[in-house]
């Protein structure tokens, strides 16, 4: 069964570009699970294309197809042609949603798009989540079937325990020594609720590093998620409050979740005016690379998992191990298939538990492979995820962003 | 011809539900490989795991005369794993299991869906490769290559894909599992496991591979020449040839496909080099030092721009990555193209190269040539926007004078890439009537029903069961085979 008129789109000569080589197959996470020709990125745009020349409608198995995409990206780094597959699949999205989500993802859809851009939401979201474990209102959760769909919620909610009380950071950090420029902060929803260390221990490295940190209040969200989802226009509103809210005449604009990142280094693509921003965003790892940082000696075995919006979505690999490297004492030790998706995919995990599972299990099994027993990652939902699967299974490994390292190895060498 | 509800069944059956594509939108991604312009959507693909799964699949389309399309991962370039007819199409991507490594025979057994790069990565740390390299390779499966007797690269010295399989597993299109060829070096009887390499499923679906491994050598050394002028750099590459060293591999790109790989992966190939020659030699340290230094003399001497040696592994793996990207790269440059695969004798590369840039002028098309220059097997893309018919017309014309000046030169059809649907009517070009009707017989011989890969490798499918009658049987003198 069809759903609607084919209007809009994805643009047909982008997805022209894709001269059908199969080099992108090996590296996407759901052709590896499921080996099948239409969950492949190949597939995936052989069917763009045919619904762009009318050979296919928007068809109920068309959007299962575009849906168990973690638009991860890893074909856009394999593509030797230069398909850009992260812009055809937001297109793609956004002419479904037209449609409307199908029935059995709205209920899914409208909670997760009521609770996560919103940071302050979020935060309320967690503690009613918390709240809802000790009130009558579970049962309701239950029988609604959210909680079983949502084992990132459940998760969040184990971990709630550990994260400290968010004490808001201070709008301006000052440097430390001599000032090598200054940049913006972006807290991130999720990262300033379940995170909010990473964010703090942020701004003291780039301090140590010379910079000073200008932090504003009411930044908001990056819109990431939406722009996945289909929404444009509610990303592209996002953008440009998030933009503003930043001073003109910042060095650079940091990040700490690929995520975000990864969506801001594009602003440009789909809202010109914000070009010049877009330029300035870097992650935290690229500016620590290049920086003057002292770093004193842990002697830890670290694997490093690639968050697939920092490897595939920014094309940043070298500068995180790099850094770690730097750490004197620290074994970074490979991890296999590093660049695979672990499956947390911004809201997938919550939205298509079954893939995200398959994912999660082969994560879990290249790190109890690696030996190592820190895992470090550079964005908050691979951190949630990989966190989680090792709680429930048992695995005595530590999930940490590298800023986490370095902000203790930087102290170790102050002591 | 719609497969009935019951036969559906009774192949879920086999494979279960969740190794069946039914649907409208999951048979249609699967209607082409790479030769996007020939498209035939199967009316099913089962995805097996096990060789009893596939008997079962065979013996069970036998009975009803169902055609069968085997498939590995799609990237053919001949349209080979497509169904024009229809049928089941039996995808052997979950079969990728490494099944044995024998390291003291020097051999590995595989699942045919295993993919090429695969299997050199399960050994390399014990100093073994799998020497056939299409270039391809990080994406092709081995059964792929067995069937499509794949080249790459490397094969200018080591050998095609049939001088490294040892043996087969091979489920025939009457359903009878035989194993052809094993471990041990000689074998009496016919050599039916060379016939099968290369049979492109028309006999039967492979579902195990036994494959030699070699150690790996010493010392690598590759070496990147850039010329001002295609010609200078074929003249070398006949001078090299020709001064008795054997490189590992010998390819030449030209400036169109510089182009677009630089754009790609950022090889960083010179981008004023009119062509460029990529030679790696390996071996023992002294002789590759020796080697190295002669084939750099003679670039120099026929006029190189640049001679580069690779400073370590990763330049190295840099200047290749460019080169096994480069048929992908090439949708930088046009939405669609016609790839050849022609060879012709070595000492001919300059002709050709000449006679190609001709052909390029008179038909207002543009060529990129990316091959394998060592062992004269040609690759030339020749560029076109299909949304023009008149671009098409004469992107066709010229792959048809290009595919005959090969031939007169006593070149062949196709080197390595295989025929398919694409080059089965060039087969006459090849071969007489005597030869052709044999091939069908021999066939016929291990599928007796003909519903292995119908339409592909031979002129017309002889469901008659008459031999083949070509319109022009003529093989040009001393073509080179
Ligand atoms: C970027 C790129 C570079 C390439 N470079 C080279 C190169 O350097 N050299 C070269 O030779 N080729 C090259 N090719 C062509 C192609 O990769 C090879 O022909 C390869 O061997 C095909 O493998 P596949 O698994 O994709 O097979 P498919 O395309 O799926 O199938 C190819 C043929 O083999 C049959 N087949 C597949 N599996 C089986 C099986 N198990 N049993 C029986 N029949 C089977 C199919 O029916 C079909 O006729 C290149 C292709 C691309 C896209
Ligand atoms: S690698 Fe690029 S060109 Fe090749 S199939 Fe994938 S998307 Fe298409
Ligand atoms: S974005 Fe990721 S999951 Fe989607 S097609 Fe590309 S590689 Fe596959």
């Amino acid at each position: 069964m069809a759903i609607g008129p084919d209007v809009g789109g994805p643009d047909l000569d982008e997805i022209r570009k894709c001269v059908h080589c199969g080099i992108c197959l090996p590296q996407c996470p759901t052709y590896r699970v499921l080996g099948e020709e239409m969950d492949s990125p190949r597939g995936r745009i052989y069917l763009m294309r045919a619904a762009a020349e009318g050979r296919v409608g928007l068809t109920e198995t068309f959007r299962r197809h575009i849906d168990l995409c973690l638009g991860c990206r890893a074909c856009e780094t394999a593509c030797p042609s230069g398909v850009r597959f992260g812009t055809l699949l937001e297109a793609t999205r956004a002419q479904l949603r037209r449609g409307g989500p199908p029935a059995r993802r709205r209920l899914l859809e409208a909670f997760v798009f009521s609770v996560f851009p919103k940071p302050a939401r979020l935060g309320a979201a967690l503690a009613a989540f918390k709240l809802y474990n000790r009130s009558g209102l579970r049962a309701v959760v239950r029988a609604s079937g959210v909680l079983r769909r949502f084992p990132g919620l459940a998760a969040m909610e184990a971990l709630l325990d550990d994260v400290p009380a968010a004490v808001p950071l201070p709008e301006v950090v000052p440097a430390r020594g001599r000032v090598a420029g200054h940049v913006g902060l972006l807290t991130g929803c999720v990262q300033r609720h379940l995170y909010p260390h990473v964010n703090r221990q942020t701004a003291h490295l780039l301090s140590l590093a010379g910079f000073e940190v200008v932090i504003p209040r009411g930044q908001g969200c990056c819109g990431a998620l939406e722009l996945h989802a289909g929404r444009p226009e509610a990303h592209a509103a996002r953008a440009r409050t998030l933009a503003a809210a930043f001073p003109a005449d910042l060095d650079f604009i940091v990040t700490n979740a690929a995520g975000c990142g990864a969506a801001m280094k594009e602003y440009g693509h789909r809202i010109p005016e914000l070009t010049a921003f877009a330029t300035r965003v870097r992650d935290v790892t690229e500016v620590l690379a290049g920086a003057d940082l002292r770093l004193g000696p842990l002697d830890l075995a670290v694997t490093y998992h690639d968050a697939c919006h920092l490897v595939h979505g920014q094309r940043v690999r070298l500068e995180p191990r790099q850094l770690l490297g730097r750490i004197p004492g620290l074994r970074l030790v490979e991890l296999g298939d590093s660049e695979l998706c672990c499956g947390s995919a911004g809201v997938y995990n919550l939205l298509e538990p079954d893939m995200a599972r398959e994912l999660l299990d082969a994560k879990l099994a290249r790190i109890a492979e690696s030996g190592a027993r820190v895992v470090a990652a550079a964005n908050p939902g691979c951190l949630l995820q990989i966190a989680w699967g090792c709680r429930e299974r048992g695995l005595d490994v530590a999930i940490v962003h590298p800023v986490e390292l370095l902000a203790r190895a930087a102290d170790a060498y102050q002591d | 011809m719609p497969l009935s509800g019951a036969f559906l069944q009774e192949l879920e059956g086999i494979v279960g539900a969740g190794g069946l594509v039914r649907t409208f939108e999951g048979r249609l991604v699967y209607e082409c490989d790479m030769h996007t312009f020939y498209k035939g959507a199967p009316d099913a693909v089962a995805l097996p795991r096990r060789t009893e799964e596939v008997v079962e699949i065979v013996s069970l389309c036998r009975r009803e005369r169902i055609p069968i399309v085997p498939r590995g991962s799609g990237t053919g370039l001949i349209g080979g794993a497509m169904a024009p007819v229809g049928g089941v199409m039996i995808g052997t991507n979950r079969m990728d299991a490494v099944l044995e490594i024998d390291l003291p025979n020097r051999c590995a057994t595989v699942q045919p869906g295993l993919i090429n790069l695969s299997l050199t990565r399960a050994v390399a740390s014990r100093g073994y490769f799998f020497a056939p390299d299409p270039s391809s390779q990080m994406v092709s499966s081995i059964g792929g290559n067995v069937a499509t007797n794949a080249g790459g690269p490397h094969c200018l010295k080591y050998g095609i894909t049939t001088n490294h399989v040892l043996g087969l597993e091979l489920v025939t299109g009457a359903g009878e599992v035989v194993r052809l060829g094993g471990k041990a070096a000689d074998r009496p009887g016919y050599d039916l496991l060379g016939a099968a390499v290369g049979s492109e499923g028309t006999f039967g679906i492979v579902t195990a591979v036994t494959v030699r491994l070699l150690h790996a050598a010493e010392a690598v050394k590759t070496i990147l020449a850039s010329f001002t002028a295609i010609e200078d750099a074929s003249e070398a590459v006949s001078a090299i040839i020709a001064a008795g060293i054997v490189p590992a591999a010998l390819e030449m790109l030209d400036k169109l496909m510089i182009r677009a790989i630089n754009e790609g992966t950022g090889a960083g190939y010179p981008k004023d080099a009119a062509a460029v020659l990529l030679i790696e030699l390996d071996g023992p340290a002294a002789e590759v030092e020796a080697q190295g230094e002669r084939a750099a003399r003679i670039c120099w001497e026929r006029g190189a721009l640049e001679v580069r040696v690779a400073a370590d592994a990763t330049e190295r793996a840099l200047l290749w990555k460019g080169r096994k990207e480069a048929a992908g790269a090439v949708g930088r440059l046009a939405p669609t193209y016609l790839l050849q695969d022609a060879v012709v004798p070595r000492s001919k590369l300059p002709a050709i190269m000449r006679e190609l840039i001709a052909i390029g002028t008179r038909h207002r098309v543009q060529i990129a040539n990316v091959f394998h220059a060592g062992d004269g097997n040609l690759h030339p893309l020749i560029l076109y926007d299909d949304r023009s018919p008149d671009q098409l017309e004469r992107a066709k014309a010229a792959n048809e004078e290009l595919l005959r000046a090969c031939i007169e030169m006593g070149g062949t059809v196709t080197g390595e890439h295989g025929v398919g649907l694409d080059k089965a009517k060039n087969l006459p070009l090849q071969y007489g009537e005597a030869d052709l009707n044999f091939m069908y017989r021999l066939r016929r011989a291990f599928d007796p029903d003909s519903i292995m890969n119908p339409g592909k490798l031979l002129p017309s499918h002889p469901a008659c069961g008459e031999g083949f009658r070509p319109a022009r049987p003529r093989v040009p003198d001393g073509a080179w085979i």
